[in-house]
């Protein structure tokens, strides 16, 4: 019973939201600043149970960890920003996060997202296997495959020097950087589908749930 | 108004009606287009394949109700797989809402493959922080998560019996649709640890997620429901991944062709202008 006062629920808000795609509307509003007031009391009760309690009232108060002043304390700095006066205060709390999560992530940023990066490109420019691959069998895939490590190189260093501003982008450079924006436009139109294929996707979810679970009609 | 000036001015909401229809249609009446699976998917079928039975795959859920239409079919598909295989899954999450979707997903796979909370699977529940939860849980699973995620402790579970920290797991995967997520895994998980990491993630966020895959740093990617319904293929189970690909498939179509139709229209228009 109560699963299908949710389900009917659901609907009728899916609906509601829905409707805007008309035009703006009183069941539409309703269903925005419900889910706007249900969402800011889910994480305030979420981020008290699930952070404050664990992490700061429990070993403090409950477990007598005195330590535990410190974060306390450069939280209740953090919340001086609603003060104009001694909102510079905020600063300190703020300068500690940025700090830490730098030095933290340096490293392992710098060592995923560069340095294996960098060496994923370099491999031989041909790939023997895949163009025999190609020979034996050819078709667009195998094709494909066989150029795809110059494809990346090529895509790396003609991107690189799009990047590249301290010389004029003419002659031989500047013609290289126009290859580098054909792969990026390229980059960002793949992207693009990717995205709408990911809206049409939530779109498709919900009118599953529609049909399926409020109509049943499949 | 002529043809060109009408279709220039078409109302968007005949648009969104045919957009609508693209999908309603196709799932009421499936068309069933074959479904093609790539080198990404297949990659990340054959990381759980390749494991032997009673090895450890932990699943870190950083997704939520927005994304579930996406995420959720490859949550469901991979824990059918691991559960077929019988492999233990050890859940946990860096979103809280992603700890009752696994949740959910794990116990649908439990009741069909008879396995057992506890023995089977276990859900360590969501820990705030992010890439240092990463970290820690990388040094020491039980002083992380001492609890599950009803707040029972570990202990008492014989899934967690020799499973100190990632030495013990075999595999990890990431069903991600934003930060913390995937890229905080490989990070830390497979750039520190050396760990094989694969991932599901959402089709906005897949394209980044490529060149991880490229480098070796992923073992598999699933890319939003196009990918979920590629490894319900490989495992042979039709889930939302599977039925929604028809629809996908048609809406794009209509996508297309609009944008072919303006493009026209936009080139003759502006040829009439000159």
């Amino acid at each position: 019973m109560i699963e299908t006062v949710g389900t009917w629920i659901a609907a009728f808000l899916t609906l509601c939201i829905l409707s805007f795609l008309y035009k703006d509307n009183p069941f539409y509003k309703f269903a925005e600043h419900l889910f706007v007031g249900i969402s800011a009391a889910y994480w305030a009760v979420y981020e008290y149970f699930n952070v404050l309690r664990p992490n700061l009232i429990q070993p403090l108060f409950g477990e007598g960890q005195f330590l535990f002043i410190i974060p306390l304390v450069l939280g209740i700095m953090m919340l001086t920003r609603l003060l104009a006066r001694v909102g510079w205060v905020s600063r300190w709390p703020l300068a500690f996060i940025v700090g830490t999560y730098a030095g933290y992530n340096l490293i392992a940023y710098l060592q995923s997202n560069a340095v294996e990066q960098v060496r994923a490109t370099l491999v031989p420019f041909i790939q023997v296997e895949s163009w025999q691959t190609f020979f034996g069998n050819p078709g667009a895939i195998t094709f494909l495959t066989a150029i795809a490590v110059p494809v990346v190189v090529v895509g790396v260093i003609t991107g690189i020097i799009y990047f590249f501003f301290s010389k004029e982008h003419t002659g031989i450079f500047g013609r290289s950087a126009r290859i580098g924006i054909w792969f990026l436009m390229i980059a960002f139109g793949a992207s693009f589908g990717y995205t709408v294929m990911a809206r049409i996707s939530l779109l498709i979810g919900r009118v599953y749930f529609l049909l399926h679970d409020w109509l049943h009609v499949i | 108004m002529n043809i060109v000036e009408r279709l220039e001015a078409i109302d968007r909401r005949i648009i969104f009606v045919l957009i609508l229809l693209a999908v309603v249609l196709p799932l009421l009446f499936p068309i069933g287009f074959k479904i093609i699976v790539s080198e990404p998917v297949q990659g990340f079928y054959d990381a759980i394949e390749e494991l032997a039975p009673g090895s450890v795959v932990l699943i870190s859920s950083e997704y939520d109700p927005a994304t579930m239409p996406e995420v959720y079919p490859m949550n469901q598909a991979l824990t059918r797989h691991c559960f077929a295989r019988d492999l233990r899954i050890i859940g946990m999450g860096l979103w809280p809402q992603g700890i009752p979707l696994n949740q959910a997903s794990m116990e649908q796979a439990a009741e069909e493959y008879g396995k057992e909370y506890g023995v089977d699977y276990i859900n360590l529940g969501y820990k705030v922080g992010g890439i240092v939860v990463i970290s820690a849980a990388a040094e020491n699973i039980p002083t992380t998560f001492p609890q599950d995620y009803a707040g029972r402790p570990i202990e008492e579970f014989e899934i967690m019996e020799g499973i100190k920290n990632f030495d013990n797991v075999d595999l990890i995967v990431s069903l991600s649709a934003g930060d913390p997520g995937t890229r905080q895994w490989v990070m830390i998980a497979q750039g520190r640890y050396g760990k094989k990491v694969a991932s599901g993630v959402t089709a906005v966020s897949a394209p980044a997620f490529y060149p991880y895959l490229n480098s070796g740093q992923l073992e598999g990617l699933i890319g939003g429901m196009k990918g979920a319904a590629e490894y319900e293929t490989l495992i042979e189970e039709s889930g939302l991944g599977t039925q929604g690909m028809d629809a996908q498939s048609i809406a794009h179509g209509v996508i297309i062709f609009f944008i072919i139709l303006a493009n026209v229209f936009y080139i003759i228009g502006k040829r009439r202008k000159k």
